[in-house]
């Protein structure tokens, strides 16, 4: 379940007593309800979610994952590893 | 897009196969809860790549699956009321009910309008005054808050004319039925990185403590999978049973706290029957008895709903993770995307419907003279 | 209705701005209905059959192979990024025409619409058509209105049919792709099903992806010139490139392979997808095609393709094989394989 998609906040706004957004994922711009995270600024990037934003993305987390999966099978690298192929396969039962 | 691309990357993907492989010694069957991840390592091929030995075992994640039978025909029943404007998201459309599904309903004069989030039902509620609108309130607590929001405003602005037929289930609930069932074989749970970035996962200690099992948060994109994979083999293997967040780009220990606020406001917990599994306590949510007025299920008679589930459909055997889809022997034959027997056809993430879409019923024999799919 | 189009040089011709909507009357036979044919279609299709205004068309027609099409336009809204009905009604069936390897020459043109729809509605859609015929040399010659009571369609459907020659030699088919084949498309895929989706109640949002409705027969030319083993030519309209390469698969009885990184796809549309929950292989296009061409020659289509306006984000995507005949395939970014089916019906949002 639960399709989320990382996105930039550019706008925030009141509407109606609600605190309202402008989200740009990639180009696409939607209004989205962050209510949820009061604490949000412009230029944060966050987790929308059927129109809501219900994450602020940790954007120091994302990099120190990101480096880690550089950091990961150095060692195999420079070992000449062959990559994993995949047959046309059936996952058996 | 940023934060999305990055976790896609094909070159990562490979050294993270090698990773698993490397620290895989031993046969592993985890559980991926999420229908999103079930769409995604089906989608991407994920599970062609693991070693042998890693078994993934198709979670019940996936509220257009588990939705109660009963739910669905109430829906349907109310969607048919002339005058309704029933606005769903477009999973539910195909969910075939007892008799018929959304799609039918349209198509003999039912006003059905896909929506992409409740703000936009509740919009059109506000549009039109004079026609009663209802929203289709599934999902689990990833969605929760946004339905918890449409039904505050409509309570704040007063509004006579919207309404929510709420039909939330909860994932702690379901891992501890699915630990405690005797056909259990699940080592290790990928808990559903989204639900987690709402409800933190604070509620998962007690559970990696009392049935032994490593939980790991995991995301959705195949790098956040696989990691999520790798993590969870690392522990099997050196017999450790703890709870490790490996989306801590969006979910934290505590979660979204002013979503939890706002969750205990209008909700509260009730038992649920799961579609295909069976009743689960208190694994579901309904609208606490002040928000009366925007509960559909109140507002609309909708009694004497008999449900008549297909004899044939082992969608409850599928979501439990005792078989896999291809095993089942309406897979591909009767039971199709076009014609399903039961949920887990229907929707994209389904794990029948996921494991038709992508490939799986083509066994390997017949790969060579495989005819086209009617 | 939101649009980027710019009318503000098409104005409501006299007499018919007394009739500031359309009514019943207009679809009659009557006065109404001719006044709406001097002054409306008339101007706009200028050409010597459309003007005889017989119950026919009387045509000459140039020997060989006729190709003959139709298709019907309910596109909702009537406009949206970057198009309007009237260009795909001309369009769509000049690209139909086109597929078989034909020159498209001559159309019909059918209106069914609603009453009271604003005069300057249709007005703006039959320029649109008017520029659609003339960018794309097609004339059209013949035509019908009929106009139906309110809430009885939904504003204006369409329906265009008509056919060209097909030069001999040219032999392309859906049945007639070969094992060995390279599938190629002649630019992004899914702009147009996300422009209209961009528009669609309850699911709007702000973008500057634009449908890509075009005439593709000039494009299918500059391709006969850089080759003639050219198998199969298909535009991928509703049900995207996925349906299209299904189908073919299924009558040339042949597996595709495709490689899925190598299928372009405007970074926005697929954001856009990616909001959504869609997939961009299943969206529909409307100014792009599919060629599946002969190995040998397919580096020179592609270059061919390259230099054309319409074929500049061209790309090999794929390739005909023998094995799973009926099926396409994609190999993924991460390296695994799987099965793209034909989907049942209208692809739609989803949350999970």
């Amino acid at each position: 379940m639960c399709l989320a998609v990382p996105g930039q906040v550019k706008e925030i706004f009141e509407q109606g007593g609600t605190r309202m957004g402008r989200v740009n994922f990639g180009g696409i711009t939607k209004e989205v309800c962050l209510a949820y995270l009061p604490d949000i600024v412009v230029g944060d990037y966050t987790i929308v979610h059927v129109g809501f934003a219900i994450s602020k993305i940790d954007e120091e987390s994302a990099q120190k994952t990101l480096q880690m999966f550089r950091d990961l099978g150095i060692l195999e690298e420079e070992l000449g590893v062959e990559p994993v192929a995949a047959p046309l396969s059936v996952s058996g039962p | 897009m940023k934060y999305l691309n990055e976790f896609r990357d094909g070159e990562t993907a490979q050294k993270l196969f090698r990773e698993i492989a490397r620290v895989t010694t031993r046969p592993w069957a985890m559980m991926e809860v999420c229908g999103g991840q079930t769409h995604s390592i089906i989608r991407n091929g994920i599970d062609q790549l693991l070693p042998p030995g890693i078994e993934l075992i198709h979670g019940p994640g996936c509220p257009v699956c588990v939705t109660p039978l009963e739910m669905i025909d109430k829906a349907l029943a109310i969607a048919s009321k002339p005058g309704i404007i029933f606005c769903s998201f477009g999973d539910m459309l195909r969910v075939p009910g007892s008799d018929k599904d959304l799609f039918r309903v349209k198509s003999e004069g039912g006003d059905v309008r896909i929506v992409y989030s409740p703000l936009d039902a509740l919009k059109i509620a506000r549009e039109s005054p004079t026609r009663q609108v209802v929203f289709f309130g599934i999902g689990f607590e990833t969605t929760a808050p946004a339905n918890a929001m449409a039904i505050s405003l409509a309570a704040k602005e007063n509004l006579t004319n919207f309404s929510v037929l709420i039909s939330h289930v909860l994932v702690p609930p379901a891992m501890e039925a699915i630990m405690r069932s005797p056909i259990n074989r699940v080592q290790a749970f990928l808990a559903a990185g989204h639900v987690c970035s709402v409800m933190g996962y604070w509620q998962y200690p007690p559970l990696a403590e009392r049935f032994q099992v490593p939980i790991v948060i995991t995301g959705f994109e195949p790098l956040d999978v696989l990691d999520g994979i790798r993590r969870a083999v690392i522990q099997l293997e050196s017999g450790r049973h703890e709870v490790e967040n490996a989306y801590g780009r969006v979910v934290n220990f505590d979660g979204n706290k002013p979503a939890q606020q706002m969750l205990e406001n209008v909700f509260e917990i009730t038992d649920r029957t799961w579609r295909g599994i069976g009743m689960i306590p208190k694994s579901g949510w309904h609208l606490r008895p002040e928000y009366r007025n925007f509960d559909a299920e109140y507002k609309f008679e909708v009694r004497g709903i008999v449900t008549k589930e297909s004899p044939l459909c082992r969608s409850g055997e599928v979501l439990q993770g005792a078989i896999k889809p291809n095993q089942c022997s309406s897979f591909g034959t009767v039971c199709t995307p076009r014609s399903p027997l039961g949920a887990t056809m229907v929707s994209s993430e389904g794990a029948c419907a996921a494991y038709y879409n992508y490939g799986r019923f083509i066994q390997v024999e017949d790969l060579a003279t495989a005819c086209p799919v009617k | 209705m939101s649009s980027q189009i710019d009318f503000s040089s098409w104005t409501c011709p006299l007499p018919l701005r007394d009739y500031p909507n359309i009514v019943l009357g207009h679809g009659g036979g009557g006065k109404l209905s001719a006044e709406l044919v001097e002054n409306l279609f008339l101007p706009a299709f200028r050409n010597p059959a459309i003007e005889s205004l017989g119950d026919s068309a009387v045509l000459r027609v140039p020997p060989g192979r006729l190709a003959f099409s139709t298709d019907s336009y309910v596109v909702r809204p009537l406009f949206f990024p970057g198009g309007s009905i009237g260009d795909l009604a001309i369009n769509g069936t000049v690209n139909d025409i086109a597929m078989s390897g034909a020159q498209p020459l001559y159309l019909s043109v059918a209106f069914i619409i609603e009453e009271g729809l604003p005069m300057a509605t249709l007005g703006q859609i039959v320029d649109r058509m008017r520029i659609a015929a003339n960018s794309a040399g097609v004339q059209i010659v013949t035509g019908d209105t009929k106009v139906v009571e309110r809430g009885h369609c939904d504003g204006c459907f369409i329906n265009t049919a008509g056919f060209g020659i097909i030069p001999e030699g040219r032999e392309v088919g859906p049945a007639l792709a070969k094992p060995g084949d390279a599938v190629i498309v002649s630019g992004t895929v899914g702009d147009h099903g996300m422009a209209v989706m961009s528009v669609r109640e309850g699911l709007e949002f702000e973008t500057i992806i634009q449908s890509d409705s075009a005439a593709l027969n000039s494009l299918v030319e500059a391709i006969f010139t850089a080759s003639n083993d050219i198998h199969v030519l298909r535009d991928p309209t509703r049900g995207g490139l996925a349906s299209s390469l299904n189908e073919i698969a299924a009558q040339s009885k042949v597996g595709i392979a495709l490689i899925e990184d190598q299928i372009p796809v405007k970074p926005d549309v697929q954001s856009a997808c990616e909001l959504l929950g869609m997939d961009p292989i299943y969206v529909a296009n409307e100014g792009k095609l599919v060629a599946i061409v002969s190995h040998s020659s397919a580096d020179s289509v592609l270059a061919t393709m390259r230099r054309h306006p319409l074929g500049i984000d061209a790309a090999i995507i794929g390739t005909v094989i023998s094995e799973r005949p009926g099926l396409l395939s994609a190999k993924t970014k991460i390296g695994g394989t799987h099965v793209i089916p034909m989907q049942i019906g209208e692809q739609l949002p989803r949350i999970c």
